[in-house]
């Protein structure tokens, strides 16, 4: 392995590689900071170039392209709330209403930092255990995958406010309901789509994101009174640019960059998962453990709020190489399209690249260091100057959103179709936003939804309709134990304070 | 992303050589006159599907070969094709330069009624490559043969869970189901569980949660090499080039071929000789080198359905889906 690894860096530190990490990084930061287009479009971008590259070159350019997309993805949803890829749209809960506050600088450093970390601590990962962790990636079953899901809708907790509870709930069931629309996962059937061609395929996730996010905040900010730039504004428009961290916020960042890494990197090693869903796990996990106080402050520019998805969607994003590399199986779409460019550079991936090109596995595995270097001091100089886009006059900045979403979700399907149902989900949220309805529940319930269903489906159909598959495997059951014990928590909180008071005001039952 | 079109992640292996091929495409044209000055395909999915590889691997090897001046592209997705259908019938007077690739599942498609029409609605012009199904299952399974599987189902139907990247009723299925009542099988007994891709069906196959995964032959061949599967019988009728180890159900005594293949149609009012030039074309296309190296790159079979067999080669495939989706209660 030694030897591998040794043949990879010497690989990795060729000048066209060194110089394939940059361009790799700077595409894919620059791809995913506009709204809607994502890794996917990028690297497909990138292949013809790499046609007739050594395969390791081509190789090292697509996965700079993946993760500088994840990377690049969060400005454009801290800035203007327009998540740039799907993998960042957790980022927007809490970068969002921080930029708001005049922070934008800040926020913008805490991604950096948090990408930069979960993406090097992952590649550690990959370096020390991928071989091993292929086998842990395929002992995943439907029923585990299931419990997965249910443990990360346990997260609806962490979107609501004081009072917002049934709210928070009601938006995630309707998510989940948004996500039948389409073709039915197990029968084929089509569901909810009116007999419309268009639905067939379903709801794009980044669709809805763009509308309830980008598209109803830049409409809502018309319906907003003008403002009046006060003093206190201008020093916060002054404030935008700096990126300082003080000691106390650095301290509370590093536990969740360590618990997020992992969470982040294992499940991006199973095939069903991804960059998104990890972002929303480590999300939920950082809400549901932190302390009352701390929990008030998720949704209203938390930094463990920011950190916990930016962290985990790298690390996810590193961890999606070890299904690729090491098993031949592409766990996302854009793992999938870079199967297809490795074929057609006539390497195979699977258990036998390690023996016979182990020079393309390690290259790899060690660009990912350089290039999260590189995608550092690349962001971190261009902060000031890019967070001051927040300084622009609103007449300025909503028609620019307006525009960016619209054309990304277009440009993703080539269906105007798409922009009709931006615009309709987008009056739809103005709506419910007005009412106070937290739209960040109905997403999770949305991706998280689907990707429930089938499972369960899968799963009852393998037990012959038995729910007994919920108890009869480990996993499962460990998982969902977990996840009850989330939901409980609060309640239990609830009954000691309950208690507590009742001892200490004994008179307190007859009043 | 979400992707529950059913058959389009078997495109994915060829997706990426497709999109590279785009930018070859418009690369310099042999001085000799082209057949041909341009040709536009339509490619009912999105980039990166199995429509888009092979219609850009033909566009790049008619290229290449100097037999089309320039080949250009346009994915219209939406509606499992039936978008893309409706485009052909639509806007037929003006495509006269224009074909639209398609495959297997536009009969599947048109059967479950995901689109109202049919390939008859439109000019079948020649089909150009086929790929096979394969059955897989792990290393350390108890099944050395299609046969043992075989009996395995028939003693106990709920003893062998079958896979596939498709939904129930879509192509995964209905191969599984076809080669299990050739073999003397109930088609309705098949326990059957669907995944939304290949990917995730292998390495559900993987996790033993099921006993045998029908897919690809493609998707499978790898991990058959590597000894992670191993692939128990391919749909062809003689043992395939590519895994020359693995025994064809033909081999078996099976009569259950199955072939997917990949096809161009041009739109209804499409004259004639039209037709068949572009059937002549393709057909010239498949003594190329050009057309070769892209055959090879994608591990697809050789293929041609000219023009004249291809409506009666896809009703005899549609009779035979049609009739085991009736038997198996998805049609009435």
């Amino acid at each position: 392995m030694l030897d591998g690894i040794l043949s990879g860096l010497t690989t990795a530190i060729m000048p066209i590689n060194l110089l394939m990490v940059m361009v790799g990084c700077f595409v894919g930061t620059f791809i995913g900071m506009l709204p809607g287009l994502g890794p996917i479009t990028a690297i497909a971008l990138m292949i013809p170039l790499t046609y007739g590259f050594d395969p390791s070159t081509g190789m090292i350019l697509m996965a700079g392209v993946y993760y500088g997309a994840i990377f690049g993805g969060s400005t454009s949803s801290i800035l203007i709330n327009a998540p740039g890829v799907a993998g960042t749209v957790a980022t927007a809960f809490d970068g969002y209403p921080m930029a708001q506050r005049g922070e934008a600088g800040k926020a913008l450093a805490i991604a950096a930092y948090s990408s930069f970390s979960g993406g090097t601590i992952a590649a550690i990962f990959l370096l020390v255990a991928a071989p091993a962790l292929a086998s842990v990636s395929l002992s995943f079953q439907s029923a585990d995958y299931f419990a997965l899901m249910v443990l990360g809708l346990t997260a609806v907790a962490a979107f609501a406010g004081k009072g917002q509870f049934l709210k928070a709930v009601m938006m995630t069931l309707f998510g989940i309901m948004l996500a039948t629309i389409g073709t039915d996962p197990a029968a084929g059937v089509a569901r909810f789509t009116f007999g419309s061609m268009d639905l067939i395929d379903g709801i794009s996730f980044l669709l809805l994101a763009m509308a309830t996010f980008a598209l109803s905040e830049a409409l809502m900010s018309i319906l907003r009174p003008p403002k009046n730039t006060t003093a206190a504004e201008q020093a916060a428009l002054k404030k935008l640019g700096s990126m300082k961290l003080s000691r106390e916020e650095i301290k509370t960042m590093i536990p969740v960059i360590g618990r997020s890494s992992v969470l982040g990197f294992f499940t991006g090693v199973l095939p069903g998962a991804g960059a998104t869903i990890a972002s929303f796990l480590a999300y939920g996990m950082e809400r549901n453990i932190a302390s009352a106080k701390e929990k008030l402050k998720f949704g209203k520019g938390s930094i463990r709020g920011l950190a916990a998805p930016e962290t985990a969607n790298n690390a996810a994003c590193s961890g999606s190489f070890v299904p690729l590399l090491t098993l031949g199986i592409p766990g996302s779409g854009t793992t999938a399209i870079m199967l297809g460019a490795l074929i057609s550079y006539g390497v195979q991936p699977g258990p036998r690249l390690f023996v016979e090109q182990p020079e393309v596995f390690w290259s790899v595995i060690i660009s990912m260091y350089i290039g999260n270097i590189v995608l550092l001091i690349l962001n971190l100089p261009l902060i000031p100057y890019i967070s001051k886009l927040l300084a622009l006059p609103q007449q300025v900045l909503v028609p620019f959103i307006l525009f960016f979403s619209l054309i990304g979700v277009y440009l993703v399907t080539f269906n105007t179709m798409d922009i009709h149902m931006m615009v309709f989900a987008a009056a739809i949220a103005i709506g419910l936003r007005l009412l106070n309805f937290p739209m960040a529940p109905m997403l999770l319930g949305f991706i998280l939804g689907s990707m429930m269903e089938e499972n369960l489906r899968r799963a009852l159909i393998i037990s012959d309709g038995s729910i007994s598959f919920l108890w009869e495997r480990p996993i499962t059951l460990v998982i969902l134990i977990i996840s009850v014990a989330f939901l409980m928590a609060p309640l239990l909180g609830v009954v000691r304070e309950r208690l507590r008071n009742r001892r200490e005001l004994p008179n307190d039952g007859e009043m | 992303m979400k992707n529950l079109t059913m058959f389009s992640r078997r495109g994915f292996v060829a997706a990426a050589a497709a999109i590279a091929v785009s930018a070859a495409a418009f690369g310099p044209v042999k001085s000799h006159a082209a057949d041909m000055d341009s040709i536009h395909f339509i490619i009912p999915g999105g980039a990166g599907g199995g429509w888009d590889g092979t219609a850009r691997g033909t566009g790049e090897a008619l290229t290449k070969s100097g037999m089309v001046g320039s080949a250009s592209y346009e994915n219209m997705s939406g509606g499992g094709g039936g978008q893309a259908i409706a485009y052909m019938i639509e806007a037929s007077d003006r495509l006269d330069t224009t074909l639209m690739v398609n495959s297997t599942p536009i009969i599947v498609r048109s059967l479950t009624g995901v689109f109202p029409q049919s390939f008859r609605d439109l000019t079948p012009i020649a089909g150009v490559v086929a790929e096979y199904a394969a059955f897989g299952v792990p290393a350390d399974s108890p099944y050395q043969s299609f046969t043992d599987v075989v009996d395995a189902m028939k003693a106990d139907s709920n003893a062998v869970k079958v896979g596939g990247g498709s939904v129930r009723g879509g192509m995964d299925h209905i191969v599984a189901a076809f080669a299990f009542q050739k073999a003397g099988g109930d088609a309705k007994q098949l326990k059957y569980v669907p995944y939304d891709a290949g990917g995730k069906a292998i390495a559900g196959l993987l996790s033993g949660e099921i006993d045998m995964l029908s897919t690809g032959l493609g998707e499978l061949l790898e991990l058959h090499k590597a000894g992670q599967v191993r692939i128990l019988a391919v749909t062809s009728k003689e043992r395939v080039e590519a895994a020359s180890d693995v025994p064809s159900l033909g081999e078996l005594g099976i009569d259950a071929e199955f072939i997917n293949w990949r096809g161009y149609f041009g739109g209804p009012s499409l004259s004639a000789e039209k037709a068949d030039a572009y059937a002549e074309m393709l057909k010239k296309l498949q003594e190329t080198e050009e057309w070769e190296v892209v055959r090879k790159r994608n591990g697809w079979e050789k293929l041609y359905v000219p023009r004249a067999e291809f409506t009666a080669f896809m009703e005899e495939q549609e009779t035979m889906v049609g009739g085991l989706m009736r038997e198996l209660g998805f049609l009435k």
